[in-house]
């Protein structure tokens, strides 16, 4: 059976300017493969600097990587940097989810625009996902006229998580999205994560330095180390029986 | 899902709306803002409102004091001059040229700095640093020294004054834009909006734009009052508006010589020129500091 998305050796390197006219190739991601199922969470850590979140921006299309390949149930979406720019079924929700919304347009504006661009449906039926979306991440129909200032952080990871689920993704991309979260809040945003997993099939990749909450909601594990994979397997496994150093290291920390 | 109506739509401030109220709670700027529109308005009905023409000669009244003088008369609240013309009169026309052609020549400078500075904000590699680096040379000049020069070539007049003035703010209104979206275009909300499926144009009229005209009004009133100071400027140094226009620097030169006999032909226009330049500053340091307040929130 074909997974939902599939990463083939993807490799992303930097040109840093070393002196006045060389420059100097830096290797952020190096051959980075895994696969991800339908209903699955995907966990990937590592140090800082080991290229997660560079990881993160090649799978939601931020950035395009140099050579590998990105497949989404069995079609190509990105082939050695050429990203097909229609899809919008890998979504992305980022670290500071306040700097990630645009402080001059309400809730309902922002997600109305998104629906504009990518959906056919006319008005009262972007209204109508408008609504269902926000009353799904547990926000109500009124918060549509609200600013992003307006909002505490919890409830700015609601809406961005909704700004991400109204276009119907297949993936969620969680760029050490519930770091900045106090501890009920981030119980609640992952509840409300797992709910949704349940409800709809939706496949998650969590990039974080949270080790319970790794071993908590994730299925498979990804450990980066400078740029390389150096274990990937099932979370339970790896964290009952770490083979490399470097996961030693991060799993007793 | 919601049974009550907890939010009333009204507490939903914009941004635009915070703004005011921020900037309401700022007294000088507020009243700097009485100012500028009582000088808006004089600069567009300035002709209607005035009680005499303006190079109306009244051969009986010559160099009358303001009215509040013994000397003075209530036909001529603010006295008159050399010639007999009634200053008000010629004061409240004045408006139009230093006030009405500095908010005219700001405003040309406005449109053509957003549309280049958003061209080299969004431009990358050469073209962005030619546009640069070109634009940082103009910076290194002074802008009432680079307008002399645009006068020199283009000759003398009010006309070429106000186009002397666009050129000479131009390089810095460019500048400060293209930086405006510089840093807004390395924001992370252009990112998320861009993976929303935004084109360029969208990113730029729904990303960039909301977030920045504030901005854009603060350089605005920055390069409003130098136009003000440059125009009677060059007025005053012959270079500019040619007597009997009106303008506020010409009306200084030209009475000059009178500074001993009749120094209020003098010091009136003076007044108003410094009038004018605070009140503009004072509305541009109030949405300052109403945008710094902003960020700290």
């Amino acid at each position: 059976m074909q997974p939902l998305l599939k990463v083939q050796a993807l490799s992303k390197s930097f040109n840093l300017r070393a002196g006045l006219f060389s420059r100097r190739k830096f290797d952020v991601l190096k051959n980075i493969s895994f696969c991800l199922e339908q209903g699955e969470t995907l966990a990937i850590i590592g140090e800082t600097g080991s290229g997660k979140s560079t990881l993160a921006k090649l799978l939601a299309g931020a950035d395009s990587a140099d050579t590998g390949q990105i497949l989404l149930d069995g079609t190509i979406i990105e082939d050695k940097g050429i990203r097909d720019q229609q899809c919008r079924h890998i979504r992305m929700i980022f670290q500071d989810s306040e700097a990630s919304l645009n402080p001059g347009l309400t809730i309902g504006e922002m997600l109305n625009d998104c629906l504009q661009y990518n959906t056919n449906l006319d008005k009262p039926s972007r209204a109508e996902k408008i609504r269902a979306t926000l009353n799904k991440v547990g926000l109500l129909n009124d918060h549509q006229h609200y600013y992003p200032h307006m909002f505490s952080g919890g409830q700015l990871q609601r809406v961005a998580l909704a700004r991400a689920l109204i276009l119907d993704p297949k993936v969620v991309v969680l760029d050490e999205a519930l770091s900045s979260l106090d501890p009920s809040v981030r119980a609640q945003t992952v509840n409300l994560l797992l709910k949704l997993q349940q409800d709809t099939g939706l496949s998650y990749i969590l990039i974080t330095h949270h080790l319970s909450l790794v071993r908590h909601i994730s299925d498979q594990l990804v450990v980066l180390d400078h740029g390389e994979i150096v274990e990937y397997g099932k979370t339970r496994d790896i964290f009952q029986n770490p083979k490399s150093k470097v996961t030693q290291k991060l799993l007793s920390c | 899902m919601a049974k009550f109506n907890l939010f009333s739509e009204e507490s939903n401030k914009s941004p635009l709306a915070r703004f005011w109220r921020k900037f309401k709670s700022n007294h000088p700027a507020l009243v700097g803002l009485w100012i500028f529109i009582a000088f808006a308005i004089l600069a567009a009905a300035a002709p209607l409102i005035a009680p005499y023409g303006v190079n109306q000669q009244h051969s009986d009244a010559l160099l009358i004091p303001p009215s509040w003088h013994e000397m003075g008369d209530v036909r001529f609240i603010l006295g008159t001059d050399d010639l007999g013309r009634d200053v008000l009169s010629r004061l409240m026309n004045g408006a139009t040229y230093t006030f009405g052609l500095s908010v005219i020549a700001a405003l040309i400078t406005t449109i053509i700095g957003v549309l280049v500075g958003t061209f080299a904000g969004i431009s990358r590699g050469l073209r962005s640093s030619f546009l640069n680096h070109l634009l940082d040379i103009t910076l290194s000049i002074p802008s009432l020294l680079l307008a002399i020069i645009i006068i020199a070539i283009l000759g003398p007049g009010l006309m070429n004054t106000v186009w002397a003035i666009i050129l000479a703010l131009l390089p810095q209104f460019i500048h400060s834009v293209r930086n405006l979206i510089v840093t807004e275009l390395s924001k992370d909300y252009i990112t998320a909006f861009k993976l929303d499926g935004a084109s360029n144009w969208h990113i730029l009229s729904r990303g960039i734009f909301p977030n920045i005209y504030e901005h854009i009004v603060v350089i605005f009133t920055m390069a409003l009052s130098t136009a003000i100071l440059d125009i009677s400027a060059l007025g005053f140094l012959k270079l500019g508006a040619q007597p009997p226009t009106t303008e506020w620097g010409a009306i200084l030169a030209e009475n000059l010589g009178l500074i001993y006999l009749a120094p209020w032909t003098v010091g009136l226009p003076g007044v108003l020129l410094f009038l004018a330049v605070l009140s503009t500053n004072l509305v541009g340091d109030g949405l300052r500091q109403v945008l710094k307040a902003r960020k700290a929130d």
